[in-house]
């Protein structure tokens, strides 16, 4: 028997749990087909999600892609389709990407694997997005700078602790949800590895308490920043990550297992901790920057 | 005076094509490099580590590079020279701030004119106590106690933990700055 898994209309980080709640009623080997055509939008984590939903799958997914030609064509142009090819069995033609010129995409989904594919991102990054950074978001230098290092600590995490393959995107777009529609900045890095909570564990790092849980994990690993590995340098990833994001008034938010913790600006209401998640293998950062206020510009 | 160009240093223990400093296993690579050319210093040499051509540096390759260099110096008791950096910028230093921070660790930045920094984790006494000496250069405690206002004793103290963290030179009773480097 098929399942079919109902893509929202509208795709991010909080609606995708929707998906996943689908999921968890499905066996890991079960058919399925994700049923992605009435979806209207899909933000950077939506599209990298899904093709590390597809990555969970014992049997093949089948995929249905948006309706509407002009998501098709977003999705064409963000480099889904290029890898949901392979992941998916896709149903109907998709658009081959164009090269419209200006786009918002700064960084197309990219796969990383290994230490230089986090090499190529930075430079792809760097070529594509300081005018945008300066110009659209008013982040001056050394913010930019601040914002090509974050990016990179977000993809080691995937080299360093996963253990498999995972996916980064960037794109900058009005946010038009909140902030008056200023600019935001969004990376989206997500992996189907062995997340957060066997990370620590195989690193013998786990604390001495009763509690642990993939929500403990989360706390232990991104609140006081325990790496897997006991070398007193490590965990500066994150903790940096950390440190640009509260000076830009940005938002974290980590998805590992079951749980998902955040650190939430004053300009979202989103909540810090969230537990007992429908599961998911793997960890799935999304990191949001706004644009510096006129004032502040 | 040995001048290390860490932009070579990148391209050909790493290489890698581009002039990012970034992920821990480039910086150890580019660490490890650094550290055969810092072996073959004489006593009191001093290495200018030239980040000029260094694009990005992120908090893992600043960690690699920067503070587990400065630990492996500060842990050989024997070890004879002294390193500083050059080239580098604001951009560089938001992640060098936060490694030496994490690590209490400081470092002597030189610029093109010949000015000097110091980065990183020191306390006022060490920090005006550097910076006095960067002025007069070459000092003895004594004149260094009466140009601060400070008991000899006191001075003595924050002058050798300088000279341990490797942020002064000793040259017979006088302290010196560890540039400048011609």
């Amino acid at each position: 028997m098929t399942a079919v898994i109902t893509v929202p209309s509208s795709l991010d980080d909080l609606t995708f749990e929707q998906v996943l709640e689908q999921l968890a009623q499905q066996p890991m080997d079960a058919k399925v087909i994700i049923d992605a055509r009435y979806t209207t939008f899909g933000t950077p984590f939506g599209l990298t999600a899904l093709l590390t939903l597809a990555q969970t799958r014992v049997e093949k997914a089948e995929f249905l892609p948006p309706e509407d030609a002009d998501v098709l064509s977003y999705w064409a142009r963000a480099g889904f389709f290029r890898y949901a090819e392979d992941l998916y069995s896709l149903h109907g033609s998709v658009p081959r990407p164009r090269n419209t010129g200006e786009s918002d995409v700064l960084l197309e989904i990219t796969p990383v694997v290994k230490s230089d594919d986090v090499h190529t991102v930075v430079e792809r990054i760097q070529q594509k997005a300081a005018q945008i950074l300066i110009n659209k978001l008013h982040l001056e230098p050394r913010a930019t700078m601040g914002f090509t290092m974050t990016l990179s600590e977000a993809c080691q995490n995937i080299v360093e602790h996963a253990g498999t393959g995972g996916w980064v995107m960037v794109q900058a777009y009005r946010y038009k949800k909140r902030m008056q529609g200023r600019y935001m900045a969004v990376i989206a890095v997500c992996d189907a590895g062995v997340g957060f909570r066997r990370s620590l564990e195989m690193g013998s790092r786990r604390p001495l308490t009763d509690r642990w849980d993939d929500a403990a994990a989360l706390e232990t690993a991104v609140v006081n920043g325990v790496s897997r590995y006991t070398e007193p340098g490590r965990g500066q990833g994150l903790k940096g990550i950390r440190g640009y994001i509260h000076r830009r008034s940005g938002k974290l938010s980590v998805r590992s297992g079951t749980a998902r913790i955040a650190y939430v600006p004053s300009w979202d209401d989103d909540v810090p901790r969230r537990g007992d998640l429908a599961p998911f293998p793997g960890a799935q950062l999304l990191i949001m920057i706004p644009e510096k206020p006129a004032a502040a510009a | 005076m040995t001048r290390i160009d860490v932009g070579s240093v990148l391209r050909h223990s790493a290489n890698v094509p581009f002039s990012d400093l970034v992920t821990r296993s480039t910086g150890a690579a580019v660490r490890r490099c650094i550290e055969r050319e810092l072996a073959e210093l004489q006593d009191g040499d001093v290495a200018l580590l030239d980040f000029s051509a260094i694009g990005t540096m992120d908090y893992s390759c600043a960690d690699e590079v920067v503070a587990k260099l400065l630990l492996a110096l500060a842990a050989q008791d024997s070890a004879t020279g002294y390193v500083v950096f050059h080239g580098i910028t604001d951009a560089h230093l938001e992640a060098i701030e936060v490694v030496l921070e994490h690590h209490g660790l400081a470092l002597v930045v030189q610029f093109a004119d010949g000015g000097a920094r110091l980065v990183g984790a020191v306390t006022d006494d060490e920090r005006s106590t550097w910076e006095l000496v960067n002025a007069r250069g070459s000092s003895s405690p004594e004149d260094m106690a009466a140009a601060a206002g400070r008991e000899l004793v006191e001075m003595a103290r924050i002058l050798d933990s300088l000279r341990r963290r490797r942020l002064l030179r000793i040259d017979g009773v006088a302290y010196t700055p560890v540039g400048p480097v011609q």
